[in-house]
Parts: C-alpha cells; sequence; structure tokens
C-alpha cells in the first residue's frame, strides 16, 4: 500500500464519530459572520447595520488577489459590523446577523437530484469558484481559484483530492465521501476540467472502508478519476505528503505543489465546487464534527458559517464541567479555542472536547539527542536543532540554513519527543521571525 | 672555539635578520589603522555590552563615536550623561544632555483586577503564547506574565511579583537599556524620563478597547472617557484609540489626573506621602 517515504507518526486514529451520519444543525438566533474566513487579505463589508439580507447573498468582498467572497448563511437584519474576538482572541471585523425564518436567494438551486452533466466552460467555472467564495476545506483556507490558475508555463499533469483525513477524531470528511460521493466524483471532474482534464486521484486512508467502497462506485463512470487506497499515517493530509504518497514526485524546498506538476484539493472543496457550479449556492455551510470522549453523543452537523461554538455546545449537549480543553480542527493541527463565543469558520471541520487527563501535559525534560523527532519529521528536518538554535536566540541565518521555512507545523516532532519538549511552539515562533526576515530581503 | 659553532650562531642571527626585516615589510603592506581614540572612548564605557545604544556592543559603539563627526544623538543610556561626558572631553566635543529614562510596565492587570477566562498550560514564554492565543484574559493588550522581559533584562531590574503575576522594575538598576522593551510581544514597557525628583505621573493601562469592553476585561483598565483630558492644566494628556497617554515633556506633576481618573488607571510613582497619609 501507498504512502509518502520521509518520517511520519501513527498518533491512535480515535475516529469514535464516523458512525453518526451528517445532520443539519437548527439555526441559531444569531450569527456572526467573520470577515477573515479565507488565507490572506480579509473581505471588506459590504452591508450595513439594518440591511436584510437572504442566504447566499454576498456581504463581503475580496480585497486583494489573494482574497475571497463572503456570503451571508443566514437570512435576517444585520445588527452589526464590528471587530470581535476570533476563536484565539484575535479582533477580526464580524457581520452580525438576526435570523428570521430562511429564506433563500432564489437563484440557488435547492433540488436533492444529482446533476453531473458539466455545461459551463473553464472561464465560467473558475469565475463561479471565486465567486462563490470557495477555499481550500482541510483547514489552510487559501482561496480555491487561485490554487486553480497555475502561472502559464507550468501544467498540472495530476489532480489529487485529498480525502486522507489523517488527523485523529475528524471524520467530517469520512461522511461527507460516504453520503455525497456522486456529487464528489462531479466536483472532481469540474476541477479537473478547469485544469485542462487532468488525471485525477481520489486519496484516501485504510482506515476508512466505506468511504472508499463509496467512492470507487462513484467514480467508476469517470475514467480519468481513480480511487487510491493509502496507508494510515499521520500527516498524509498534508499536500507535500500526499504529492509525494501518490506520484512519487518531491516538491522542492520552498516551492508550491504546481512545481511537481500536482494540485492538491480537499474532498469538501470538491463537494463545494460541485454545489457552486451545478446548484449555484455559494459556500455557506460546512459539515463539522463534534467528537471527544467525554461527549455523550458524537455528531458530524452541517452547520452554517457564523454559529457562534457555544451554540453548537449546547445543542449537542455536550458537558463542558468534563471538557479541559476545547479544540476547533483536529487534536494535532487545531487550536485551542480561548473563546467559546467565537464562531465557526470555512476551515473548522472539528471541535473537539478533551479531558483533564487527555491534555495532561508532563514535565519538559532535557534533550537526549535520540533523534526521534528527526526521524519522524515528514520535510526531513531536524527538529531538535531548530529547538536548540531557536532557544539560543536570534540565530535566524543558521536556523534559514536549516530550512525552518519549510515546517508544515504538523506536531510530529513534539508528539514523538521522549523528553515531552514542546519542539513545535519555539520553532513555530521563530519560523514567523525568519519568514519576515526573508520577505523584508525580497523587498529589497 | 669550534668552528660548527661559530657556522650555527652566524646562520641562525642572518635568518633571523632576514626574517625580521620581511616580517617588517609584510607589517607594513599589512597594518591595520586603527584610531586609538577607540580604545580611549571603550574605556570609558560601562562594558556591559547590552545593546542599548543601537550598537552591537560597547566596541562597535565606541568605533560608531569616534566616527561620527558629532555625538548628537548617539548616546550610551547605561552610563547616562556623566559617560557620554568623559567620551565627548576624549573626542573634544559638546555631549548633549539627555534626561535619564526608567522601563515602566504599563499594565495594572493584576489577577485581582483581570479576571482569567481560560488557564495557560504550554511553554512558559511570552513570545510562545502571544503567537498561540491573545491571553488568559479577556484583555488582549495586557501583560502575559511569563517574565520574558525578566529574562531579557541583564541587569537584573526586573522581577516577576508573584502576587500579582505582574513584572516590577527596580528603579535602582535599570538602566534604560531597552531589552526588555524590545523582548516584550504585547509591547507594553515603555521608557520614560525618570522626571523631576524621581516623580512621574503614568497611565498604567495599554488597552486599545472601548471602554466597556476594556472595564469589563479589567477593573484597572483605562476606558478613554477623557476626564483626564479634561482637567488637565497643561494639555499633557492625548487620547488615542480608547487610551489616554500622559506626554512626559509637558507634564508638570499636578497629579489632578491621578485622582480624577475613575478606574484608577492613573498612577503617581515615587511622589513624597502626605503627613495625612502617613497618619491613615
Amino acid at each position: 500500500m501507498i504512502t509518502f517515504k520521509i518520517g511520519g507518526i501513527h498518533p491512535h486514529d480515535n475516529k469514535i464519530a464516523k458512525n453518526a451520519a451528517i445532520e443539519s444543525l437548527k439555526l441559531p438566533n444569531k450569527v456572526a459572520i467573520s470577515m477573515a474566513q479565507h488565507l490572506g487579505a480579509p473581505a471588506t463589508p459590504i452591508v450595513t447595520k439594518g440591511d436584510s439580507v437572504v442566504v447566499g447573498q454576498v456581504i463581503g468582498e475580496p480585497s486583494g488577489f489573494i482574497s475571497g467572497f463572503v456570503h451571508s448563511s443566514v437570512s435576517g437584519t444585520v445588527v452589526a459590523v464590528e471587530p470581535r474576538a476570533d476563536i484565539v482572541g484575535n479582533m477580526v471585523t464580524h457581520v452580525v446577523i438576526d435570523v428570521e425564518g430562511d429564506i433563500w436567494d432564489e437563484s440557488i438551486d435547492r433540488s436533492e437530484g444529482l446533476n453531473s452533466n458539466i455545461v459551463a466552460s473553464q472561464d465560467a467555472i473558475l469565475a463561479k469558484i471565486k465567486s462563490s467564495g470557495i477555499v481550500g476545506m482541510g483547514g489552510a483556507t487559501f482561496p480555491t481559484h487561485v490554487k486553480l490558475c497555475p502561472p502559464k508555463d507550468k501544467k498540472a499533469d495530476f489532480l489529487l483530492i485529498n480525502g486522507a483525513e489523517c488527523e485523529p477524531y475528524v471524520t467530517a470528511d469520512d461522511r461527507l465521501m460516504r453520503e455525497k460521493s456522486a456529487c464528489i466524483a462531479v466536483g472532481t471532474a469540474i476541477m479537473a476540467k478547469v485544469l485542462g482534464g487532468c488525471k485525477s486521484y481520489i486519496c484516501i486512508e485504510e482506515n476508512k472502508p466505506e468511504a472508499i467502497a463509496a467512492m470507487t462506485a462513484a467514480c467508476s463512470k469517470y475514467e480519468n478519476i481513480e480511487v487510491l487506497k493509502l496507508k494510515k499515517k499521520y500527516p498524509q493530509g498534508g499536500e507535500k505528503q500526499l504529492i509525494d504518497a501518490v506520484t512519487k514526485h518531491q516538491v522542492p524546498s520552498g516551492a508550491l505543489p504546481i512545481e511537481a506538476g500536482c494540485v492538491v484539493q480537499n474532498v469538501a472543496t470538491a463537494f463545494a465546487a460541485y454545489e457552486a457550479v451545478q446548484k449555484n449556492k455559494p459556500l455557506i455551510e460546512r459539515v463539522m464534527t463534534v467528537t471527544g470522549q467525554c461527549v455523550a453523543e458524537q455528531k458530524n452537523y452541517l452547520v452554517r458559517f457564523g454559529t457562534p461554538l457555544s451554540y453548537i455546545l449546547e445543542t449537542s449537549g455536550c458537558n463542558l464541567e468534563n471538557a479541559a480543553k476545547i479544540i476547533s480542527g483536529g487534536p494535532m493541527m487545531g487550536k485551542a479555542v480561548a473563546n467559546i463565543e467565537a464562531t465557526t469558520q470555512k476551515g473548522s471541520s472539528c471541535l473537539l472536547m478533551l479531558t483533564k487527563e487527555q491534555t495532561a501535559r508532563m514535565p519538559i525534560g532535557n534533550c537526549i539527542r535520540c533523534g526521534k523527532c528527526a526521524d519522524a519529521c515528514p520535510m526531513g528536518l531536524e527538529p531538535w536543532l531548530l529547538y536548540k538554535l531557536s532557544e539560543n536566540g536570534n540565530q535566524f541565518d543558521a536556523l534559514e540554513d536549516n530550512k525552518i521555512f519549510d515546517c508544515i507545523e504538523c506536531g510530529c516532532c513534539t508528539f514523538t519527543c521522549p523528553s515531552f519538549i514542546p519542539l513545535l511552539d519555539i520553532i513555530r515562533v521563530n519560523k514567523v521571525e525568519v519568514m519576515k526576515i526573508i520577505r523584508n530581503r525580497a523587498k529589497k | 672555539m669550534d668552528s660548527t659553532l661559530l657556522i650555527t650562531v652566524v646562520l641562525i642571527t642572518v635568518v633571523g635578520v632576514v626574517l625580521a626585516i620581511v616580517l617588517y615589510f609584510v607589517a607594513q603592506k599589512f597594518k591595520v589603522v586603527e584610531d586609538e581614540r577607540i580604545d580611549i572612548v571603550e574605556a570609558c564605557l560601562p562594558g556591559a555590552n547590552c545593546g542599548g545604544c543601537g550598537s552591537a556592543g560597547c566596541h562597535d559603539f565606541a568605533q560608531r563615536l569616534v566616527a561620527a563627526p558629532q555625538i548628537g544623538s548617539l548616546f550610551c543610556p547605561v552610563g547616562g550623561n556623566e559617560v557620554m561626558n568623559k567620551v565627548a572631553n576624549v573626542l573634544g566635543q559638546e555631549a548633549v544632555e539627555q534626561a535619564k529614562m526608567v522601563a515602566v510596565l504599563k499594565c495594572n492587570g493584576s489577577c485581582f483586577n483581570r479576571p482569567k477566562t481560560n488557564t495557560y498550560e504550554g511553554l512558559s514564554s511570552c513570545r510562545v503564547k502571544a503567537a498561540l492565543y491573545s491571553g488568559d484574559t479577556a484583555c488582549r493588550y495586557g501583560c502575559l506574565g511569563c517574565g520574558d522581559c525578566v529574562s531579557a533584562c541583564k541587569f537584573g531590574a526586573l522581577s516577576m511579583d508573584v502576587s500579582t503575576g505582574l513584572p516590577v522594575v527596580d528603579e535602582s538598576k535599570c538602566t534604560a537599556c531597552g531589552a526588555c522593551v524590545a523582548a516584550c510581544p504585547k509591547t507594553i514597557i515603555e521608557l520614560r524620563p525618570v522626571g523631576l525628583k524621581n516623580c512621574r505621573v503614568v497611565v498604567i493601562c495599554s488597552s486599545k478597547d472601548k471602554g466597556a469592553v476594556a472595564r469589563k476585561a479589567c477593573s484597572a483598565a483605562c476606558i478613554g472617557c477623557g476626564k483626564c483630558q479634561k482637567i488637565c492644566p497643561f494639555g499633557a494628556i492625548t487620547i488615542e484609540n480608547n487610551l489616554a497617554y500622559i506626554d512626559p515633556s509637558l507634564c508638570k506633576l499636578c497629579t489632578k489626573c491621578v485622582s480624577e481618573c475613575p478606574t484608577g488607571a492613573i498612577h503617581k510613582f515615587n511622589f513624597p506621602k502626605k503627613p495625612k497619609e502617613d497618619i491613615a
């Protein structure tokens, strides 16, 4: 079975929510839709207090090349356009809407039937994907239309649809592949058409046999789409790791996947592309897993963007007394939630509750030079060295020489360290500094 | 005398003389001319190599001083005016007097004033903590309390107060080198002039949130109400982004603002106690 070559770890996958079918979450009374749901420049709000909006109406316009549209996920009245704290407490402009009924924009096709006939031209598809505000839904939230427009001198040989879902606990993509396999297949065909009809692979890890079966059945009528079964290993869902696993091509240090002739998109992104192009439905909701050993009922919800996390927890009947830590995203790369009143975004794939025992930190020991972190690093870096250089302070040249900017922040080094050294925490801070230095140098 | 001995002595002498001549010309050719004043100036400097002047160390600073046509804005904060006068004497220039500065922490978000909204269990470093989230309280601007400034201080002038969770500046040891200012990811430490007779009036808050938000997060926050600005007879107080700032060059230490502030965000430092207060 195929997998990537360098490093990787095998955490327990804990996919305890995998048998919970996707269900729509009841609408909250109020939503706060963030204008910074994508990587790059935040969108500019185009509604003001008192405006009434319907589902699917544009409320934020892109403010740069790498930016995106934001649509209203509910119908009702705008009560405020103000800065609010996001999950980590940083202030971001939000559009706050009082929910009144559920009135959808008339141009959106809400019928259930599958529409597999792709009539739109390449340019029309790209324009639709852009105007629907679609971003990479694996977590990085990079605007999809930018990724689908490779530079003129580069050609994409492969389109990889990322259904690896290597993060423990998260089952959102698994459920989506099981329940919407036909739509994902069409979405894949749509994106392949934009890239000039290249070969597409749908990559799924072995721990999701039902998803593999469903996708194989759905893709059987497409010649150019193949479903691949991957060995279970973290971080297989990383862009560069997936390319290595499937094509055996290596993405050069500091370069983009297109250098290896690949474009990687998440399955949820493929589904969103299907809905946008075939059903004219902008990106307003996504599947989100609500899980954890201390949660009574595991859930996979279809949530509208802007739903407060506190409302989701309340509705799903989570007992917050048992939860010591709430994580937005998976346990490896997700962020700890500092503000429970924050709202869901395009990249929120999971809400994970961990108990005190699960999150307990062990006392930090000394580095014993065992080299486990170097073995585990999927980018072939030496985390212990980066850690030592970072700790000494101001050794940015040495850090750059040791390719700190190639770190994908997957957390394998911290996971594997027998001395419980928080390697990634320190590397991340210095990576930001080094990136700043490199950017300033490029400006000169 | 044995001829072998004679030959040896003569040969060694000749070789020595020839090599000495070669060495002399090589030394002339590759001579590094360094202004001897650099060493003299360096001897005047404190030798702490703290980087407070903006140079890599004291030797680097001495080179810059000697090379500069006017000392002007070059200033050693650790040595102060005394050292700069000495340096000016060596260089035959006039030193520019600069007010002595001291580091001031602009946050009073102690455990009592600022309730915690969540707990941080990660690495005890402000930089790491700031990269992860905005802090364990509802205030995004305040002190994170992990003591990066304390470890940055080379003079032992900063220490953590365990009861409040905030760093404390020992004014007698602070040299105003600015290492703590650079180390703080929230930039809440400011270098201010020590003031007349060591007395200062400072707004001890950095929150730029609106009044209600700031007050909810911390009971000692500046809410930007503008009362201090109105009462100040010297126009020393400006309010920007919901935060008052007292310009030390205009403040005449009348302390009217201190009693006017509704949240007690304005503090006075080192004022002599009134006799009444002693009795109370």
